[in-house]
């Protein structure tokens, strides 16, 4: 399969001016990003910190933010403004779907979460009646563990974190996307339902052919779930290739920064030795002194 | 130093919502004691129990959490339950909050705040004096003096969030209790804070108590470790024999379900998943 | 609906019961009058309040119990006239400058601000030269409208801009909802609580300044209010005489009803704050 790829990013950027117009000065939040994703289904992870541009470049691929300069291209065709052929919003809304990082905050606490689901479904022309939206919403929920049934007329607050990230994947497929973009969709979820949501997107991609760009900052999920992976650091990628590859031999010092920073359940930080053998020598010299 | 004996904890007074169900405890002196579970598990809950912070609706419904504390001027015993322990903050107990925002006053500058919360103990001598003590005591925490001169919000969240920490140790606390300090931060900045909060605990020799959701933070700094799991607890011991043999069926779960640097990947197990 | 009124603070109820006496006493009785209290000398003048007259006659023969429901009826129209524009404008206004941004919101930020530079009495007095030294009610009104709808659209603009950052709106921007249907569904249930509010003392506001327009006889006072019934009472000597019930009545009603509408609305206020905090 190599057919037309489903993202070209090439080159972009976004800057952001702060204060006057004569004395304000300008942040680069995004610097000069390219990258392609194939048309193979895959999962291609961008991984940075906080403040890294990760979720500035996740909200231009979703046109909430508008780049400053470079040029977005999905299925090969234009999605900047600039273009007169770009991509117009409701089929953009049919190839592209996102999930958001607090679950909490993905619905109106004013209505059911249901309502969403239909909605997606009536207007992205998916379903043309209440009744075909019904069905393609349960299947759609069917398709993440849930159904209509248990949702029915409910409200976010009536369920758990993980729920409702589900319900959010399930809102996200309705229209059958090519490409779904995931800002932290775990990180707000508890640690024993977060792998299980991870690993329903490798499913989803497997199943249903969909692509996902997951946006996150915790390398060990990206590793877990990822093809790709891209390291993020003040605005630009530093490092990116498959993640094997990657964290096994990280040719960065930013890369190896943000491994040795992680709290492993395999093998504790060597600084905290350090730490324990300088404050032991000193308890036993001290309990030594009152001994003698 | 604390000992938590079949308590039973949690919110309102005519329709009590139970949150910390039958709980014994004995938090130990010179020791990094961690509390794991997740969002509704209790943990938190059961940590303000032992803080003696009842301004929240929190209730004792049965059970007794007691402290055994040494005066500092006297070095009399002092025993108390926690409902008591309110006239021991910034003394004998502090306190480190997730969100460093909602604690810090965004109207004053740190160095007041951190003066203002002082025990009468450590406010001896002049305020220039005080001010160069505090100053040199952030130093041996990488944090500079011009830290005291910033508003709240001129700082990172990590540096204000490392801020905390160091006030929380500069009192020589015999119990530093911290819920979900380094939550909300990256990693890098994460590591940073608890190295500095095992140092500040192996100088002082005091107790620490960590409340966090992420096993990693618990299989890094502590020493004993206690799994929470709707009110109960599930499981207590050594952090080390904990993640080598894990007993409850919870716990396995929790500790099967991290991802790794190294390893097994989901593409490897997509065909088991189908 | 029901744990709205379980969980309403006493404040409210107090309100909701003081409000509803004057709206009985104003809408409903008017219709029972025996003769149109405007009338002079369809009662015998100077009575003291007695079964047949509870609250008395005026010196110009007028039942003072009727006048009163008259005034009510008339300034509780024109209350709730000013108030219901007012917020209906203000809401909808504020609401298109906050979401849709751009010269929309320059060019309606320009007149909120410009408006609420302006005090109402002073405008109100002036106009009241300008059409002969007389204001009828329904000028007056309009007026108010002009100058009341600027509040609740600023306050309905700041949440907007809030809103527009929440990632619910950005969801249901993904699930195919026209920008309407996302003001109306996702973005007006988090203000209907304060519009509510909004509009209860909007209604107190055009009460209070239409009778002190009346008051100083700047109304055209062809109609009763409380303000012209306060103004005739002054204006024929009725504290001099001793008519107590006649200027009384109409100043006892303004204070209750002020009472009711201000626990109203700072209930209704108390109870969306609370709501907001619990979702």
């Amino acid at each position: 399969m190599s057919g037309t790829p489903i993202l070209e990013v090439d080159g972009i950027g976004r800057i952001y001016r702060k204060g006057g117009f004569f004395s304000g000065s300008a942040f680069t939040a995004v610097d000069n990003v390219s990258f392609t994703m194939s048309d193979t289904p895959q999962v291609f992870s961008i991984v940075g910190e906080s403040g890294s541009g990760k979720t500035t470049l996740a909200r231009m691929i979703l046109r909430l933010v508008e780049p400053s300069f470079g040029s977005i291209r999905l299925l090969g065709r234009p999605l900047t403004s600039r273009y007169k052929d770009r991509i117009d919003n409701l089929e953009f809304r049919r190839l592209v779907q996102p999930i958001f990082q607090n679950p909490f905050e993905a619905f109106s606490a004013y209505l059911p979460v249901e309502d969403y689901l239909r909605r997606t479904a009536i207007n992205l022309k998916v379903a043309s009646s209440d009744a075909e939206a019904s069905d393609v919403c349960d299947r759609a929920l069917r398709s993440v563990g849930l159904s209509l049934e248990r949702i029915r007329g409910k409200y976010i607050r009536q369920f758990s974190g993980g729920e409702l990230q589900r319900i959010s994947v399930a809102r996200a497929l309705i229209p059958r996307p090519k490409l779904i973009v995931a800002d932290e969709p775990v990180s707000m979820v508890d640690a024993s339902l977060r792998m299980s949501i991870v690993n329903l997107f490798r499913q989803i991609v497997e199943e249903q052919g969909v692509s996902f760009i997951y946006i996150t900052h915790d390398l060990s999920t990206a590793y877990y779930l990822s093809d790709q992976v891209s390291i993020m650091n003040r605005g630009r990628v530093v490092e990116s290739g498959v993640p094997t590859q990657i964290l096994d031999h990280p040719t960065q010092d930013y890369t190896r920064e943000l491994m040795a920073a992680i709290p492993t359940v395999d093998e504790r930080w060597s600084e905290l030795a350090a730490i324990d053998a300088q404050y032991r020598t000193q308890a036993s010299r001290s309990t030594g002194a009152t001994s003698t | 130093m604390i000992t938590i004996d079949n308590v039973t904890v949690g919110y309102g007074k005519a329709g009590f919502i139970t949150a910390v169900d039958n709980v014994s405890l004995t938090i130990n002196e010179n020791e990094i004691l961690g509390i794991a579970g997740e969002s509704g598990s209790g943990k938190s809950t059961l940590m303000r129990a032992v803080y003696g912070d009842f301004s929240t609706g929190l209730r004792i419904k049965s059970g007794t959490v007691t402290g055994h504390f040494t005066n500092a001027h006297n070095g009399q015993l002092i025993e108390e339950p926690s409902s008591e322990f309110k006239k021991l903050w910034w003394d004998q107990i502090t306190y480190i909050p997730q969100g460093s925002m909602s604690v810090l006053n965004p109207l004053m500058k740190v160095e007041k705040q951190v003066i203002d919360g002082l025990p009468k103990r450590e406010r001896r001598g002049s305020r220039a004096d005080l001010r160069r003590r505090i100053a040199e005591f952030l130093a041996g925490f990488g944090l500079e003096e011009n830290v005291l001169d910033a508003y709240p919000h001129q700082l990172s969240g990590g540096m204000r969030q490392r801020v905390l920490v160091a006030i929380a140790a500069f009192v020589n606390p015999r119990l530093i209790l911290a819920d979900e300090p380094t939550t909300a931060l990256d990693v890098v900045v994460q590591k940073k804070i608890l190295l500095m909060m095992v140092e500040i605990q192996r100088r002082l020799r005091n107790t620490l108590v960590l409340v966090s959701h992420d096993m990693g933070v618990h299989y890094q700094i502590t020493d004993r470790l206690v799994i929470m799991y709707k009110g109960k607890i599930v499981e207590s011991g050594p952090t080390a024999e904990i993640f080598a043999n894990p007993q409850h069926d919870y716990t396995k779960n929790l500790i099967a379900s991290l991802p790794r640097l190294h390893g097994r990947r989901s593409a490897d197990v997509a065909g088991e998943l189908a | 609906m029901r744990s709205f009124f379980i969980h309403a603070p006493f404040r409210l109820y107090l309100g909701i019961f003081l409000v509803a006496v004057f709206v009985l006493l104003g809408a409903i009785l008017p219709w029972f009058a025996p003769s149109d209290p405007l009338v002079w000398y369809t009662a015998p003048r100077n009575q003291n309040p007695s079964a047949a007259h509870w609250l008395g006659t005026t010196s110009l023969g007028q039942d003072v119990f009727w006048l009163l429901t008259y005034a009510l009826r008339n300034s509780l129209m024109l209350g709730l006239v000013v108030g219901g524009l007012s917020t209906i404008i203000g809401v909808f206004l504020g609401l298109a400058a906050g979401y849709a941004g751009g010269w929309l919101d320059r060019v309606l930020s320009f007149f909120m601000d410009a408006l609420l530079c302006i005090p109402t009495l002073p405008i109100l007095i002036l106009m009241a030269a300008l059409f002969g030294g007389q204001l009828a009610l329904p000028i007056i009104g309009i007026i108010l409208v002009v100058f009341n709808w600027p509040y609740p659209a600023r306050q309905v603009r700041a949440v907007a801009l809030t809103m527009r950052e929440r990632e619910f709106i950005n969801v249901a921007w993904f699930s195919g909802e026209s920008s309407v249907r996302i003001l109306v569904r996702q973005i007006f249930p988090y203000i209907a609580g304060w519009s509510a509010a909004n509009f209860i003392n909007t209604v107190l506001v055009g009460i209070s300044t239409e009778s002190a327009v009346a008051v100083i006889g700047l109304s055209s006072a062809q109609q009763a209010t409380l303000g012209t019934m306060i103004y005739w009472a002054i204006n024929y000597q009725a504290l001099l005489a001793g008519k107590y019930v006649w200027v009384g009545s109409p100043v006892l009603s303004i204070v209750l009803l002020f009472i009711g509408l201000f626990l109203v609305s700072s209930g209704l206020a108390m109870k969306s704050s609370a709501r907001r905090m619990s979702v």
